[in-house]
């Protein structure tokens, strides 16, 4: 990770891309949003410098949804799902070493929170959260179950689609993200106010994972493949930085 | 024209109101893992000035958010990183830099018990003011907000920051400085909008 000293700061984030806080279908957004202008500025070594997460720090179980919660014996109900694929960065290179966090609601779409109240019930057997740290190709995998749809106060008839939570922290700080992942062919992605505060199909393309078939474990879970990608650095050899520093 | 291999930054989206399930799992009452990441910053003693950080996320309406997530990150007393990027010398090795908190049960309010950073440079060699990087998620937040805590009572470092003195409305720049109280806490509070708006970065 020397190697990343040896690059330029971080590229700039593209706005045009990333959603606005400012969403009034996602009603949330109108209250928490700024309203003044981001103040831009270069990646220092504050932005370019992140904490490290050793392998060493996961049990054995974290990444497997369907038994980290579970009694001795049981598992988590619901469709058995491999969920896997790559971190990259914008210059297509992996990210090793990069902490995945996720999180989702049970096969009913029941959250195991105490603020939430949706009729669907707790599975015992299920936690819903997990995490993993990113192999030296910048793999990933976790098992879990599908998801279920649920409603939400937002409009009078406000579904979310079927989706996980991701967290990823790679090398910097400002590759700091947090989003979801759909899975395809959910008719639900296409009526739902968060989808909709990205800005293009492509965006949401970018965030639905393929049904996997080659990775499915035949009799036991289906796959699926869901790559994600945090920011890059320039990888210019004139960069404007003190010499030597 | 040429396509590009290059690849777009994965789309951002909320964390939702269950951040805390998926990154303070304990906190949210699901036993896991050894304890939550980022509860602690210090794993033993630590040189340099003991501070605790503390402070409340507001909305447009005045209200506390109780569904956020506040992570900073920083230099130690010295002005190293504990990152695996850090070349100029090796950081404090009782201090990770880094914090997660997912604020009060009941109030919302967050706190780091963490030390004060020394200086860091900036990449065209200029000195920056003491400074913590904050990042900030909640149901609401469609991209995680960034900004940084300076601090009050480092006024000569502030005055000569590249950062603070490139902000043209320079009667927003006390939204960036923690304000010393009593036994060695700084309060920052977090405005997302309204009057007091936190000055936020695209960085």
């Amino acid at each position: 990770m020397v190697d990343d000293m040896q690059r330029g700061g971080y590229i700039a984030r593209d706005r045009a891309w990333q959603p606005d806080a400012l969403t009034p279908p996602y009603k949330t957004s109108v209250k928490r949003s700024p309203q003044a202008a981001l103040i831009s500025f270069p990646t220092s070594l504050s932005e370019e410098t992140s904490p490290v997460f050793g392998h060493d720090i996961l049990g054995p179980l974290d990444n497997d949804l369907i038994l980290n919660f579970a009694q001795p014996g049981a598992s988590a109900i619901g469709p058995r799902i491999i969920v896997h694929g790559r971190v990259l960065d914008e210059n297509a290179r992996p990210v090793p070493g990069a902490l995945v966090e996720f999180w989702q609601a049970n096969a009913g779409g029941r959250y195991r929170h105490k603020k939430e109240g949706y009729l669907a019930p707790l599975d015992p057997n299920f936690g819903g959260c997990g995490r993993t740290i990113t192999a030296d190709d910048g793999s990933y995998e976790l098992r879990t179950i599908l998801p279920g749809p649920y409603p939400w106060p937002n409009g009078a008839n406000d579904w979310r689609p079927a989706h996980i939570h991701f967290s990823l922290f790679g090398h910097g700080f400002a590759q700091r993200l947090i989003t979801q992942m759909y899975f395809e062919g959910d008719p639900m992605i296409a009526l739902c106010p968060i989808v909709g505060v990205l800005k293009s199909q492509a965006a949401v393309d970018a965030l639905t994972a393929r049904l996997d078939m080659k990775r499915t474990v035949p009799m036991d879970a289906r796959a699926y493949r869901f790559d994600m990608v945090l920011r890059g650095r320039r990888q210019t050899y004139f960069e404007n930085r003190v010499e030597g520093l | 024209m040429q396509n590009r291999d290059d690849l777009k930054e994965s789309p951002s989206q909320t964390a939702g109101p269950y951040v805390h399930i998926g990154c303070t799992p304990n906190f949210a009452g699901i036993a896991m893992y050894d304890g939550d990441l980022g509860a602690a910053m210090k794993t033993g003693p630590v040189q340099g000035q003991d501070i605790i950080i503390k402070g409340t996320v507001y909305d447009g309406t005045g209200t506390a958010l109780k569904d956020a997530m506040v992570e900073i990150w920083q230099a130690d007393a010295a002005g190293l990183f504990p990152s695996a990027n850090e070349t100029r010398g090796r950081a404090d090795p009782n201090f990770t830099g880094w914090g997660r908190s997912p604020g009060d049960m009941e109030t919302g309010e967050f706190t780091f018990e963490t030390v004060k950073p020394g200086p860091v440079p900036f990449p065209d060699g200029r000195m920056q003011a003491p400074h913590v990087s904050v990042w900030i998620v909640a149901r609401g937040i469609n991209i995680g907000l960034q900004t940084r805590l300076y601090f009050a009572d480092e006024a000569e470092a502030n005055a000569a920051d590249p950062v603070l003195s490139r902000i043209e409305h320079q009667n927003r720049v006390p939204t960036l400085l923690a304000q010393p109280e009593e036994g060695g806490t700084y309060r920052f509070d977090i405005h997302l909008q309204g009057p007091k708006e936190t000055i936020f970065f695209d960085v």
